[in-house]
C-alpha cells in the first residue's frame, strides 16, 4: 500500500520519535509512506480561531499537493492535523463555492477526492490485523496498557468516522494483536487539555491528572497514544502533575507505533525511546527482558 | 344533462386571504354544466349548508361542487347536505382549495388561477358523476382487543359493560401489562398494583370477556363489521382446566432464570407465573429453559403436580373468530439504551439502571422487597443520580419525541428515594421539566422541597471509580461542568412502540408513523381511530402516554366500538368496482390482482351471434368484499370493469378539463 | 383560457395522489403551512394502482408538462398490495415514455406517506424546478 504521508510540525520536533516509529512500522508491514513535498503547517488550533478561510486553506494546500501527485490516500499521524485535514475535506465536499474559493487562495485545484486517514486507522483498519500478527516476534505479553485516543481522533464522529466516539476500539485491537493487554477504562476519549495547559494550567493539568488517575486505577502499566500533543501532555507533565496534586505517577507513555516497533523486534535505540520523560526502562526490563532497552 | 351548482368557501380568511373567491365563483359560471355559482364565508356551517339546500331547490340543481377544504375533512358533511336537499349524495364533488391551494401558496394571483383550475376539474368530474346507492352488511357484535395492559383491560371492560362480547388477547402469560410492575403512581402516590390488579380480576371474571393470555393475533382478513381473525394460542404445557394454581411446581423447579417481570433483578423458575397476582393465576412452562423440554431431563414439575396438569406434549393451537371491531392496545417498550449510550457505559455498570428497574426495586412485592439496593453489592445508595431524556428528545442519536411520562415518574422516584433514605442526596439531570397535568406541577414542586437537586443539563459520561459511579455533566444554568459521585444512576429511558407492533399493524392492515407509533386517523378530531375503518387505538401504542391519559383514551376507543357494535347493519361503500358482463372477455386478469379476493369468474348463460345457447365466463365483483381500490380496472383490456365514483371517464374528464 | 405565450409560460404538472397516503401527505403540507410552486394540480384517486397508464398519456396529450404518480410506501398500501402493481406498471411506463422521447424528469412515481409532508413538498418543488428547466412539453401535445 502507498500513502501520501503528512507528518506535520510536531513530528519534526517534539514528536520526532513518533515519526521514526511510524516509519519503522511501515517498513516492516510493507507500507510505502511518501512525504508530501513542500508541506506546510496545518494551522492547528491557532488558525481556525483567527481566520476560517485560512484554517481551511492551509490543510487544503497540503492535500492538493498530494492529489496533484496522484495519491488517493493521505496518512496523517498527528490527531490535530488529522482533524484539520478531515474538516477541510468535508467542508470542500459540501460546498462547490468554497472549493472554488479555496482553490483560488492556494493557487491550485483541490478536489477533495483523496481519502484522509489517521495513521492509527491506516495501521488498525486498512492493514489487516492478521498481516500485522505475522510480524510480531516479541509479543508484549502481560503489558497492561490503556489505549488513549483523546478528542480529535474521534470527534465529531461524522467528520472523523471513528468506529465508536464513546468507546473506540481500533487501537485496543491493535495492541491486542501485538500481545499486550488493553484495559477497559473510562478516559479513552477525554481531552488531555491540549495547548490549554500553557495558558490555563489549573484547568489543563486537572484534565491530565484525571486521565492518569483513571488509567492508574485500572492498573495500567503504560498508556498508548496516537497524538504527539497528547503524548507530550501525558508524558512530560507527569512531574508537574505530581507536584501540583501530590501524586506519585510514573506511568510510561508510548506512541502506539513505538510499541508495535518493539513487538516487531526493533530495539529502543532504533527509535527515540530515550526522548521520553517517564522512563520505560524497568517496564521493558520486566516485559521483554531488557531486549528493548 | 347535469345542472351543476358551484359553491366557493372562504373558510373565514383561510382561503379568502390567498384566493379571490368571488373571481373563482365567477369563472365557474363558464364551465360546462354549471348553472349556478356563489361564494360564502363558511360553507360547512349550518347556514352554509342551508344555503346549498336552498340553491338546490331554487335553481333545480342536480350536481354540486363545493370548493373548500380537503375532502378528507368535509366530504361526508356535504354528502349529507345533498341527501337532506333531496339529491343522491354521490352527485357531489369537492375541490380542495385550502390544504392544497391557499395554505401552500402565497401569490394571490397565481393561487386564484390554480383555484379556478381545481374547481374546473371538480365540475368536470361532477358532470360525469352518477347516482350511487349503498347496500348493507351485517355487523358481528363482538370486539377484539389486542393487548391487555391497562389500556386493553379498560377498553375491554368498557365494551363488555355495555353488553357486547369481547375477546381480549395478550401475548404474555399474564394480563396487566406494565402498570402492576410499578410501585406507586404519580401524583397521588396510590399503589399501582392495588388499583390495577383488581381490574385484572374483573377482566377475568367478566361474563362478556373471553380472555386469551399467552396468545397472539396471526392473521386478519375482512373489514369493518366483519374481521376474520386467526389467533395463535401458545403452548402453555400446563392444562389450566386441571391446574389449581397452587404453585407447588414453581417451588420445586430446579432451574432458575432471570425474571423478565423484574427486568432481570430477580429470578424465576422455568415453570412460572410472572408475579404473584398474575391473571390467569396459573403457570406456564418456559420452553427455552425448561430442562425437560430442552433436553428431556428433570420432569419434576409433572411429578409434584397434585392434579396432573403438567403436559409436556402441549402444542400451540390456531383458531379463528369473527369480530365487528378491533382495538389495538399494544403499549410500549423502553429504548434499549445499552446499544447506543457508550457514554453511560453500554450497560457495563450494574448500578446504572432504568426507571422501570427502579420501580421493581422500590416495589414492596419486587425482588428486593421494596428496599433500595445497589445491584452490584446490595448496599443502600446514599447518592442517587437521575438522568432524564435518555433516548427521548435526542434526534441525533435516538428519538426526537418527548416520552411524556418521565418528568413525572422521575420526580416521583426522587421523592421515593428521599422518603426511604432521608440522608440520601438526589440529583436530577434534566433538559426541561414538563409537568403539564392535573396536580403534576405541584408534585414536582413538592419534590424540590423534599430536597432533590435539579441540574439543568446533559450528562456526558458515567464511569466507575472504585465502587462509586462518577457522573460528569453540565449545569447549563451556571454554565459550568459538574461532577457528581453516585451510588446509583437511574435512566429515564425513552418509550418506544412495543416489540412486534409494526408487524402487527401490517397484519391488521394499517400504518404506523415514522417512529413506529400507531397513526391516528386525524390528530385532533379522530384520535382513537385508525385510517382503517373498524380498527381503534387505546393507550401508548398511539404515542407515549401516562396512565390517566391511557385510561381516558381506552374509554374513548371503547365508546367508538360500542357505537359501531350498537348497529346491526352497516352501509357499504357504493364506490366499488363493477364489471360489465356484456363486454367482459373472462380473461381473469382482474381476479389475480384483487387483494380482497372480491372478484370471481362465473359462468353466464348467453347466446352467440347465431342465437345458439352458450355459457360465457365473466368476472363478477362481490360488493361486500370489494374495498374500491381500483387495481382491477387498470388490468382490464376490454374496459369492462370500472370503479364507481372513480370511473375511467370521470378521471379522464378531470384531466381533459384542465386544458380545456 | 388562452394558451400561455412562451414568455409567461408556467408549467402545469398533474399529480395523481392516492387518497390514503400521498393525498393526505399533500394535505399535511397545507396543515403545516409549507409552500410549494403553484404549478401542481392534484387528482385524487383511491389508490395509486387505480392510475391507468392511459391517464398519463392523456395528460401529456392535452399538454401536461409533467406528471407525478404518488402512492403509499411499498408494504404500506392501504389496500395491501396496490402500490406493488403501480411500481411494476410505471417502471415499464417510464421506459416507454423515455423511449418515445419524453425526458425522464417529466414522469415520476414516488412513495409519499401521509406523514411525509416534507417529502411531498420537496418532491413537487424539485419536479417543478426540473420541468421549468426543461421547458414546455411538446412531444405528445396535440396542440403544438
Amino acid at each position: 500500500m502507498k500513502y501520501a504521508y503528512y507528518p506535520g510540525c510536531s513530528l519534526d520536533a517534539t514528536g520526532i520519535e513518533y515519526d521514526i516509529a511510524n516509519k519503522l512500522v511501515a517498513r516492516t508491514l510493507g507500507i510505502e509512506l511518501v512525504e508530501i513535498p513542500d508541506w506546510n503547517c496545518c494551522g492547528a488550533t491557532s488558525a481556525h480561531t483567527t481566520n476560517h478561510l485560512l484554517a481551511l486553506a492551509l490543510p487544503a494546500r497540503n492535500l492538493a499537493i498530494a492529489e496533484a501527485h496522484g495519491f488517493e490516500q493521505v496518512a496523517v499521524p498527528c490527531a490535530a492535523c488529522f482533524a484539520r485535514c478531515k474538516k477541510t475535506a468535508a467542508a470542500v465536499q459540501a460546498s462547490p463555492d468554497l472549493q472554488v474559493q479555496i482553490s483560488e487562495v492556494i493557487g491550485m485545484t483541490y478536489a477533495a477526492k483523496s481519502e484522509i486517514l489517521s495513521y492509527l486507522d491506516v495501521i488498525g483498519k486498512k492493514t489487516g490485523l492478521d498481516h500485522i500478527k505475522k510480524h510480531v516476534v516479541q509479543p508484549l505479553t502481560g503489558l497492561k496498557i490503556a489505549a488513549y485516543y483523546g478528542c480529535l481522533l474521534v470527534r465529531p464522529v461524522d467528520i472523523t468516522q471513528s468506529d465508536d466516539p464513546e468507546n473506540p476500539m481500533v487501537m485496543d485491537r491493535l495492541l491486542q494483536v501485538i500481545g499486550a493487554e488493553p484495559i477497559a477504562w473510562d478516559y479513552k476519549t477525554e481531552c488531555c487539555g491540549a495547548s490549554q495547559v500553557v495558558p490555563v494550567p489549573q484547568l489543563g493539568k486537572k484534565l491530565i491528572h484525571d486521565i492518569l488517575k483513571n488509567a492508574a486505577s485500572y492498573g495500567a502499566d503504560a498508556i498508548a497514544t496516537a497524538c504527539p500533543l497528547c503524548m507530550l501532555n501525558l508524558d512530560m507533565r507527569q512531574k508537574q502533575i505530581n507536584a501540583m496534586f501530590g501524586t506519585q505517577f510514573h506511568i510510561p507513555v508510548f506512541h502506539f507505533t513505538e510499541l508495535m516497533a518493539l513487538s516487531f523486534g526493533y530495539s529502543a535505540q532504533d527509535f527515540g525511546l530515550a526522548k521520553h520523560f517517564e522512563s520505560a526502562e524497568s517496564l521493558l526490563e520486566r516485559m521483554i527482558g531488557g531486549k528493548g532497552a | 344533462m347535469r345542472r351543476i351548482g358551484v359553491f366557493i368557501c372562504h373558510c373565514g380568511s383561510n382561503i379568502a386571504a390567498t384566493v379571490d373567491c368571488a373571481k373563482v365563483a365567477e369563472a365557474a359560471r363558464g364551465f360546462p354544466g354549471v348553472v349556478y355559482s356563489a361564494d360564502y364565508k363558511y360553507m360547512c356551517s349550518e347556514p352554509g349548508q342551508e344555503f346549498i339546500k336552498a340553491a338546490i331547490a331554487q335553481e333545480d340543481l342536480n350536481a354540486i361542487v363545493v370548493a373548500s377544504c380537503t375532502p378528507r375533512m368535509h366530504e361526508l358533511t356535504f354528502r349529507k347536505t345533498l341527501a337532506n336537499g333531496g339529491l343522491n349524495p354521490y352527485l357531489f364533488e369537492m375541490a380542495n382549495l385550502r390544504e392544497q391551494c391557499s395554505w401552500v401558496h402565497t401569490d394571490k394571483e397565481k393561487a386564484t388561477v390554480k383555484a379556478i383550475d381545481l374547481v374546473k376539474m371538480a365540475a368536470a368530474k361532477a358532470n360525469k358523476n352518477e347516482e350511487l346507492t349503498s347496500s348493507t352488511m351485517p355487523v358481528h357484535k363482538k370486539a377484539l382487543v389486542i393487548g391487555a395492559g391497562i389500556a386493553g383491560m379498560q377498553a375491554a371492560l368498557d365494551i363488555a359493560d355495555a353488553g357486547h362480547q369481547v375477546v381480549l388477547v395478550e401475548r404474555e402469560p399474564t394480563i396487566g401489562g406494565k402498570m402492576p410492575m410499578l410501585d406507586k403512581t404519580f401524583p397521588t402516590m396510590d399503589c399501582s398494583a392495588c388499583i390495577s390488579t383488581p381490574k385484572m380480576v374483573e377482566v377475568a371474571q367478566h361474563p362478556n370477556i373471553e380472555l386469551l393470555a399467552y396468545a397472539e393475533v396471526t392473521e386478519v382478513k375482512g373489514f369493518i363489521g366483519s374481521f376474520t381473525v386467526q389467533i395463535r394460542q401458545k403452548a402453555k404445557y400446563v392444562d389450566h382446566d386441571k391446574c389449581t394454581g397452587c404453585g407447588l411446581c414453581e417451588t420445586k423447579c430446579p432451574s432458575k432464570v432471570p425474571n423478565e417481570y423484574d427486568l432481570g433483578l430477580g429470578q424465576r423458575a422455568c415453570i412460572y407465573k410472572p408475579f404473584a397476582q398474575a391473571v390467569p393465576n396459573k403457570p406456564v412452562i418456559d420452553p427455552l429453559h425448561c430442562r425437560k423440554l430442552v433436553d428431556n431431563k428433570c420432569g419434576l414439575c409433572a411429578k409434584v403436580c397434585p392434579t396432573g396438569a403438567v403436559n409436556y406434549q402441549d402444542a400451540e393451537r390456531l383458531f379463528t373468530d369473527t369480530f365487528g371491531a378491533i382495538v389495538m392496545a399494544t403499549g410500549y417498550d423502553l429504548y434499549p439504551w445499552e446499544e447506543i449510550y457508550g457514554e453511560y457505559g453500554y450497560g457495563r455498570f450494574p448500578d446504572v439502571i432504568t426507571g422501570l428497574q427502579f420501580e421493581r426495586m422500590v416495589n414492596a412485592s419486587g425482588p428486593t422487597g421494596g428496599k433500595l439496593k445497589r445491584p452490584s453489592d446490595g448496599q443502600e445508595p446514599k447518592s442517587v443520580v437521575f438522568i432524564k431524556c435518555v433516548g427521548s428528545r435526542e434526534p441525533a442519536k435516538a428519538k426526537g419525541y418527548c416520552s411524556r411520562a418521565c418528568c413525572m415518574y422521575t420526580a416521583k422516584h426522587a421523592h421515593q428515594v428521599l422518603d426511604k433514605i432521608p440522608d440520601a442526596a438526589v440529583y436530577v439531570f434534566y433538559m426541561d421539566v414538563r409537568a403539564a397535568g392535573k396536580a403534576y406541577d405541584e408534585f414536582y414542586e413538592a419534590t424540590l422541597k423534599d430536597g432533590a437537586v435539579y441540574l439543568r443539563g446533559r450528562v456526558s459520561k458515567i464511569y466507575q471509580e472504585g465502587s462509586k459511579l462518577i457522573v460528569k455533566g453540565e449545569d447549563s444554568l451556571l454554565g459550568r461542568p459538574v461532577q457528581v459521585t453516585a451510588d446509583l444512576v437511574v435512566l429515564a429511558t425513552a418509550m418506544i412502540p412495543s416489540q412486534g407492533s409494526r408487524e402487527l399493524a401490517q397484519t391488521v392492515g394499517f400504518l404506523p408513523d415514522l417512529d413506529g407509533w400507531y397513526q391516528e386517523a386525524h390528530p385532533k378530531l379522530r384520535p382513537v381511530e385508525t385510517p382503517t375503518a373498524g380498527v381503534f387505538l387505546a393507550g401508548a401504542c398511539q404515542g407515549p402516554k401516562d396512565i390517566p391519559d391511557t385510561v381516558a383514551q381506552a374509554g374513548a376507543a371503547a365508546a367508538k366500538v360500542c357505537g359501531l357494535l350498537s348497529k346491526s347493519q352497516l352501509e357499504t361503500n357504493p364506490m366499488t368496482a363493477r364489471s360489465n358482463p356484456a363486454i367482459c372477455s373472462g380473461c381473469g386478469l382482474c381476479v389475480a390482482v384483487c387483494p380482497y379476493k372480491a372478484i370471481q369468474l362465473i359462468s353466464l348463460a348467453d347466446r352467440d351471434r347465431y342465437g345458439k345457447r352458450i355459457n360465457r365466463t365473466v368476472a363478477d365483483v362481490n360488493h361486500g368484499l370489494c374495498q374500491g381500490c381500483g387495481a382491477c380496472t387498470v388490468t382490464c383490456r376490454s374496459g369492462a370493469i370500472d370503479l364507481q365514483g372513480f370511473k375511467n371517464n370521470q378521471i379522464l374528464e378531470e384531466v381533459d378539463a384542465l386544458w380545456r | 383560457m388562452a394558451l400561455m405565450t412562451e414568455a409567461n409560460w408556467e408549467p402545469k404538472v398533474l399529480a395523481f395522489c392516492c387518497n390514503w397516503c400521498s393525498y393526505s401527505g399533500a394535505d399535511l403540507v397545507g396543515l403545516n403551512r409549507m409552500k410549494y410552486p403553484e404549478n401542481v394540480r392534484i387528482v385524487r384517486v383511491p389508490c395509486s394502482a387505480r392510475v391507468n397508464p392511459q391517464f398519463i398519456i392523456r395528460a401529456f396529450q392535452r399538454g401536461a408538462d409533467g406528471v407525478l404518480v404518488a402512492g403509499c410506501h411499498p408494504g404500506d398500501c392501504h389496500y395491501s398490495t396496490g402500490n406493488y402493481y403501480t411500481r411494476r406498471r410505471f417502471l415499464v411506463m417510464k421506459r416507454l415514455l423515455e423511449f418515445i422521447g419524453i425526458e425522464s424528469q417529466r414522469f415520476q412515481a414516488r412513495w409519499i406517506s401521509g406523514a411525509e409532508a416534507v417529502k411531498f413538498r420537496d418532491t413537487v418543488t424539485k419536479l417543478c424546478e426540473d420541468i421549468k428547466a426543461l421547458g414546455p412539453q411538446r412531444k405528445l401535445r396535440d396542440q403544438k
